[in-house]
């Protein structure tokens, strides 16, 4: 049976403000889920909850993943125990090229496989990267810049998915991967995930448009609403929001009702 | 009873340095009487200067106190050490095979002496400052301590005058080019004072290359290193030069350093500051001719209770110059880190460009980094500006490398280095690199 993450009423807060309210969620390898919901409802804290953001408190409930409580984890061991996040917003790191910090997240990976490990070597490092580059239609010469330095929206994200695709995650969430690409982007990067795609990956996309979702076919959509799950549904509940918008979920579920 | 509490004098004590010495020295080394009577005169200058203390608005806040004179005035003497005393990796070529030259100084006495055969057959001199001073008497004499670092400049400059031990000479004559880098050790195995110099010459459309070293081993008994530097760039000259100290924990460094820079010269200058208990060193630029060009780079890492004091001078001094200098340095621990520097402009100077830019990491609650910019511009149609800026630890850049597996230890190192990065890559030589990346990571770790 492939891993599973499985989140149980997951109450988190930022700074003591409550902000999720009791999530309940499981993505298995294998499964596309998307997450959609109204700005400031939670769906980032969400992500970067499980990913062991050290502002981000969980206050309540539970993460198991692959059978071990993953909230047990800092934010490296849970990334080399396969979850990877697409960050909405990537940060920049000066002087740190993306050649050079993929290299590390692979050796540190080998590392943790075999302590004498020696790491990836450069040659065989620079043939993965490109190939990864070729295939999400990257110009190489980003491999010898500064991580995110500088880097366009687009290519911030498009950047994200070639980390995906080099490290092969085995559940990845895509926090607004689509936004601020362009149409030809979103496309090639949607694509890039399709490949990925398969029976030992699970993808959580969280967005606020059908469009990726007409490229990357979820069988779950969720929505989320002041830090709580309050649809679930399949592909068609997408539609229902494009279409009519959050007011119904408002007007449904409204802590003030 | 009275109690009495011992504590140190207010005023620094001066080390307890003689004319004597100063015959003594001009003497050993059988110099010509030129030479002996501008140590002396410089020795009458040291002796009316007072001890700069913390009154002194430039030492506000560089105590020196703590020196023990008594061990760190005693003349650091040869002990029969070779070149192979000095670690491998800071006497290899700076790049490729080949030395272009190497000079190396263990314990102030040169060891090796090696100027490539192309350089030589250009009337390029590359050689210790005492053999200079017999071979080249009218160079030097004309250059040294003449028209860049003066004995007036302070206290410690006077000293050094009067009293240098060893030095280095670099001369390339007009329209010659070192293609080759120039490589001096200054490598230090026994405790005490040396005074060593730093002379380079570059006449009219020159270049040339150089990177200095200095370091010594670790030792209980303190040192002093009381030095100067002179950077002479002619017309439309061309020198990189850089300078990397590591010296041992126990070790004062007071040094003085000064470019002058020629019509449409360039200089590139570039300091790395890891060792020393104490370090304050003065880093001059002087715009001298029209359409001059300077550009200072330093980096520095602090830790434990390093004192670092850099107080640096861009003056422009004619028209159409450009002076662009870049600080980084970071601090951990309860080390302190002083930054002061200066654009000046005399009047009239048009079209004059200046800026200066000092980048502080924090990496302790005690550690302290100051910044102290200025600006002293008398003319109107002139680009100056400057910009400090201080900073700990991104925690949001060591999450996001953690979130693809890598563990807190190295994340956090992979920022501190990239911090460094853009500074470090103007070091034209990739093993110089390394063995600086090297040793900032022994620091970030230790
Ligand atoms: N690091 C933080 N510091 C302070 N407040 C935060 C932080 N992260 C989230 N919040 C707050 O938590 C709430 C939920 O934010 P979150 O980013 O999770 O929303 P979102 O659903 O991802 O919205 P969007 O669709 O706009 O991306 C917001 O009110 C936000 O201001
Ligand atoms: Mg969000």
């Amino acid at each position: 049976m492939g891993a599973a993450l499985e989140i149980r009423n997951l109450h988190v807060s930022v700074e003591d403000k409550p902000i999720l309210r009791g999530v309940n969620l499981t993505i298995k390898q294998g499964e596309v889920h998307a997450l959609m919901g109204p700005n400031g409802s939670g769906k980032s804290t969400l992500a970067n909850a499980l990913m062991g953001h050290p502002a981000y408190d969980v206050t309540a409930g539970q993460v198991i993943y692959d059978g071990q409580d993953l909230l047990e984890l800092e934010a490296d061991e849970r990334s080399r125990a396969g979850l990877f996040l697409a960050f909405q917003y990537p940060v920049s790191i000066p002087g740190v090229t993306l050649a050079n910090f993929l290299r590390q997240a692979i050796n540190s990976r080998k590392k943790a496989e075999d302590p004498e490990s020696k790491g990836i070597s450069v040659p065989e490092f620079i043939r993965l990267l490109r190939s990864k580059m070729d295939y999400l239609q990257m110009d190489h010469s980003f491999a010898g810049r500064y991580l995110n330095e500088g880097f366009s929206g687009g290519e911030k994200k498009r950047a994200e998915i070639l980390q995906m695709a080099t490290l092969e995650p085995k559940i990845a969430v895509l926090d607004e991967t689509d936004s601020g690409l362009d149409i030809d982007a979103l496309r090639i990067v949607s694509e890039g995930v399709n490949r990925l795609k398969g029976p030992d990956l699970g993808v959580l996309i969280i967005t606020h448009y059908q469009r990726i979702l007409n490229y990357i076919k979820p069988e779950f959509v969720h929505v989320m609403f002041e830090g709580q799950i309050v649809e679930n549904g399949g592909p068609e509940l997408a539609l229902q929001l494009e279409e009519h918008g959050y007011d119904w979920v408002r007007a449904k579920h409204s802590a003030a009702q | 009873m009275v109690v009495r509490s011992r504590r140190r004098s207010l005023e620094p004590i001066a080390p307890g340095y003689t004319r004597a010495d100063v015959e003594a020295i001009s003497a050993t080394n059988n110099e010509p009487q030129w030479l002996r009577e501008s140590r002396l005169a410089a020795w009458e200058l040291y002796e009316d200067l007072p001890m700069p203390s913390l009154q002194t608005e430039e030492w506000r806040r560089t105590d020196y106190r703590h020196i023990r004179w008594n061990e760190a005035e005693k003349q650091v003497r040869a002990n029969g050490a070779t070149l192979n005393t000095v670690p491998a990796a800071n006497r290899e070529p700076l790049i490729g095979e080949a030395q272009g030259g190497l000079l190396v100084f263990v314990d102030g006495k040169v060891v090796h002496n090696e100027l490539a055969q192309e350089l030589t057959q250009q009337g390029i001199v590359f050689t210790d400052l005492q053999t200079a001073c017999r071979e080249h008497p009218d160079l030097v004499r004309a250059n040294l301590m003449t028209k860049a670092v003066l004995p007036s400049d302070g206290k410690f400059a006077a000293l050094h005058a009067a009293l240098w031990t060893h030095g280095v000479f670099l001369y390339v004559p007009r329209n010659k080019a070192a293609e080759l880098p120039l490589h001096v050790v200054n490598y230090n195995t026994r405790a005490g004072a040396s005074l060593g110099h730093v002379l380079v010459v570059l006449e009219e459309n020159a270049q040339a290359t150089m990177l200095v070293d200095y370091s010594s081993t670790t030792s209980e008994t303190q040192s002093a290193y009381i030095g100067a530097t002179e950077l002479l760039v002619g017309d439309a000259a061309n020198l990189q030069y850089v300078s990397l100290q590591d010296w041992n924990r126990e070790t004062f460094e007071f040094s003085h350093q000064r470019g002058r820079i020629g019509r449409n010269a360039n200089l590139d200058w570039i300091v790395g500051n890891m060792g020393g208990r104490l370090v304050k060193a003065y880093l001059e630029i002087e715009l001298d001719g029209m359409g001059a060009n300077g550009r200072m780079s330093g980096f520095f890492f602090a830790d434990h209770d390093q004192l670092f004091d850099h107080d640096t001078q861009q003056n422009h001094n004619a028209p159409l110059t450009t002076s662009d200098l870049l600080f980084k340095g970071a601090a951990r621990d309860t080390a302190r880190t002083v930054w002061q520097g200066m654009i000046k402009s005399l009047p009239q100077m048009q079209k004059i460009d200046g800026f200066q830019a000092s980048r502080n990491l924090l990496l302790s609650e005690d550690a302290r980094m100051d910044a102290i910019p200025g600006l002293e511009i008398e003319a109107d149609d002139v680009a100056c500006s400057h910009a400090a800026t201080f900073g700990t630890l991104e925690e949001e850049s060591v999450f996001y490398l953690m979130a693809r597996g890598i563990d807190r230890p190295t994340a956090e190192l992979m920022v501190i280095d990239g911090f460094f990065d853009e500074l470090l890559q103007r070091i034209p030589f990739e093993r110089v690199r390394e063995r600086l990346q090297a040793a900032m990571e022994n620091k970030i770790i230790g």
